[in-house]
């Protein structure tokens, strides 16, 4: 940490006298962090030797038949696609909310006012909620209410916006990601030097240009980075689209937002607890795992490098 | 253009301002929305209106004219759009239809004492019952057959038994690191190794479900040599896996926050590192590693596919190597099967309210404990 002393003296007044309880306990200090990392290299590298062998070209480009579970003819083309799908739809809503709602807390709202505090709060509870009651959430609200209203309102002989699908999986998830954006934006926001802000408005710009064209382009890379985080964090959770949109199987792409979908996360569960046997499935179970890893660690590498270059930009700006 | 419009009256900017306040209100109402939504569909089991005994009291057609529309609605048990939208003689046969279908129930459904028996009613979702062919009073949480037993007791105690597993195993791990993180290691090992443990909270949940499930189950199998090869004790340890993330960044945050003069002031007294941190930073912190711990324990009781994939037995026992039901596996696992409307959807809503409850007290606490350390913190820097 911070040293004070010279490396020289330190060196001095420790061999003076050597304190086994300061030893022994910044010993397992380090041993507890060791094991940490242990546990997250043995997972990985865990998954990578055993799912490397069954990634092949055919099996992320084939899409499935009904018997998913036969290593042979099985490929995860359609889950790829509606994760892909239904994250990609999830920024659309949630990257304006996030970005506006961080605007306000940095640049307008007073830091005190009862009002701002209430808004962060809120945004702190809003990542606290349980994934599940998400799901919860999105089947009460999406689904049984603004859909079922929809359909009422339209005369629709059956169900078509009132059960799940596509987008209201989406807008579920846009939900659940809102606190990413807004803190990775706010982050970025308060990291833009106020001289530019000042040089702006002392230029006779108003309040909302300089936001619109000075403190925005510069928090850009910010925001990508929380659409990234926000991205990865929705690609993989299964609990909050199990009863708003995820499906076991379907024989077609979705093509309408009203469609339901197949998705990696999902389907790594079902091949885990479903498989009539197991043995078999495993090569197919690794793969699909590894490429489920494989896309969200690729979208978290992104988003770092994008925020070390962001810091080390604003460091020359500094 | 713009620029040059100097300080005269904007209405542009005025409604630009207002359009931006009114998003950023946003997050408050899907919080409020949440949680009105959520308790909407539990709504009848919390006002006592749900009745799921198979024999109920049968009302005869000639009494229809006595009832309320409120009174027959419910008896019909219809929602209001489609009491609206049916006539007298379609309500009438409704009336008749189910006089006769209590009437056709079973011989050995009609003896039995537990059809009359409204399962959502909270004796009996809380308090144990003696039920028909059990020999003492019991918990038990049985949503199939024909009398559903809601009893959400084991569910509880199988919700606590995994986490209190995982933080016991996490919360040492993950303090443990965030004191070496921020207060031993070298700035060069921090840089390293803070954000590989936060790459550990980048593994989805389902992964960790997997990964237990498949390779953890047997390898603490052979280590401990337990029966059932699926329990909340491998449950819990995967949880554990989920919940270091969190603890460690937020104990780490707090240690981090005090002051630089009071590990400055400890260390040049001749305390060392480890005297310092034990001592000083860690007894200053303390709030933030119990904000860290509450807000661990928020994340694991809502976590949802780690447990639902490992174990999913509902029996109550606080043996660790018995397998457990959660709250969040069993509204993941019953809500496709549960009749959208009928008890068993509603009670699992109720559940869902549960956990919200839970999880926004425990946020709440976990906020304001590191918030007041934190102007705490800073107040003595200055």
């Amino acid at each position: 940490m911070n040293g004070t002393a010279s490396p020289a003296a330190r060196k001095g007044f420790q061999a003076e006298r050597f304190d086994f309880a300061s030893f022994f306990f910044s010993g397992l200090t380090g041993l507890a962090t060791l094991l940490i990392l242990s546990i997250l290299a043995v997972i990985l590298i865990n998954i990578a030797a055993n799912g490397w062998s069954g990634l092949s070209w055919h099996f992320v480009s084939t899409i499935p038949k009904k018997d998913f579970f036969n290593p042979e003819t099985t490929g995860v083309l359609p889950m790829i696609i509606g994760t892909t799908i239904r994250v990609f739809l999830m920024t659309i809503f949630v990257i304006p909310i996030g970005v506006i709602t961080a605007v306000y807390l940095t640049e307008y709202a007073s830091q005190k006012a009862p009002l701002t505090r209430i808004i962060r709060a809120a945004v702190n509870n809003l990542a606290a909620v349980p994934s599940i009651v998400f799901g919860l959430f999105g089947l009460g609200f999406f689904i049984n209410f603004i859909g079922r209203n929809i359909d009422s309102l339209l005369n629709n002989p059956g169900p078509v916006w009132g059960q799940p699908a596509l987008l209201w999986a989406s807008l579920t998830l846009a939900v659940m990601t809102l606190p990413v954006v807004i803190v990775a934006t706010e982050e970025s926001l308060k990291a833009i030097p106020p001289g530019l802000r000042e040089a702006s408005l002392a230029l006779g710009a108003t309040k909302l240009e300089t936001i619109v064209r000075i403190v925005l382009p510069q928090a850009l890379p910010g925001i990508m980075t929380g659409g990234i985080l926000a991205i990865s964090r929705a690609a993989g959770e299964v609990a909050p689209i199990l009863f708003t949109g995820v499906a076991y199987y379907m024989a077609s792409l979705p093509h309408r937002l009203t469609d339901q979908f197949m998705d990696l996360g999902y389907h790594v569960f079902v091949l885990s607890t479903q498989s009539p046997n197991i043995e078999q499935t495993r090569p197919i179970l690794y793969a699909t795992v590894m490429v489920l890893l494989m896309l969200t660690f690729a979208l978290n590498l992104v988003a770092i490098l994008i925020r070390a270059r962001m810091r080390k930009k604003l460091r020359a700006l500094g | 253009m713009g620029m040059q419009r100097g300080h005269r009256a904007r209405p542009l900017e005025w409604v630009a301002e207002r359009f931006i306040l009114m998003v950023s209100l946003s997050a408050i109402l899907m919080v409020l929305l949440i949680f009105v939504f959520v308790v909407r569909e539990a709504a009848p089991i919390f006002t006592g209106r749900m009745n799921s005994a198979l024999i109920k009291e049968t009302i005869p057609v000639e009494k229809m004219d006595s009832l309320s529309s409120r009174e027959l609605r419910d008896y019909l048990e219809l929602t209001p759009e489609q009491f609206a939208a049916m006539d007298r003689d379609t309500l009438r046969l409704m009336m008749e239809v189910k006089a006769e279908a209590m009437n056709e129930l079973p011989e050995y459904i009609r003896d039995d004492k537990d059809a009359r028996v409204n399962t959502t009613k909270w004796r009996y979702m809380l308090l144990p019952h003696r039920w028909t062919g059990y020999d003492s009073p019991e918990y038990i949480w049985q949503p199939v057959g024909q009398i559903h037993k809601y009893n959400i007791l084991p569910l509880i105690i199988g919700s606590l038994k995994t986490t209190l597993i995982g933080l016991l195993f996490s919360v040492p791990l993950a303090v443990g690191a965030a004191i070496y993180v921020s207060q031993l290691a070298r700035p060069r090992v921090r840089e390293v190794v803070k954000p590989m443990i936060e790459l550990l909270s980048a593994i989805p949940s389902v992964v960790i479900g997997f990964f237990g499930l498949l390779v953890m189950a047997s390898v603490l199998q052979g280590i401990f040599g337990y029966e059932t090869r699926l329990n909340a004790f491998v449950a819990g340890i995967a949880l554990g896996f989920a919940v270091i993330p969190i603890v460690f960044s937020i104990a780490e945050d707090a240690l981090t926050s005090v002051p630089r003069s009071y590990t400055q002031a400890a260390l040049a007294l001749g305390a060392s590192r480890w005297q310092t941190a034990w001592q000083i930073v860690l007894p200053a912190a303390l709030p933030g590693v119990f904000a860290s711990v509450v807000l661990g324990f928020g994340r694991a009781i809502g976590e949802t596919m780690i447990v639902l994939m490992i174990c999913s037995a509902s029996v109550v026992s606080w043996d660790i190597f018995d397998s457990a039901r959660s709250i969040t596996t069993t509204i993941a696992a019953e809500m496709a099967e549960a009749v959208q409307g009928g008890h068993h959807y509603r009670i699992l809503f109720m559940l869902g309210t549960l956990l919200f409850v839970v999880t926004f007290v425990s946020n709440m606490i976990g906020g304001i404990v590191m918030n007041r350390l934190k102007s705490r913190l800073e107040g003595g820097k200055a």
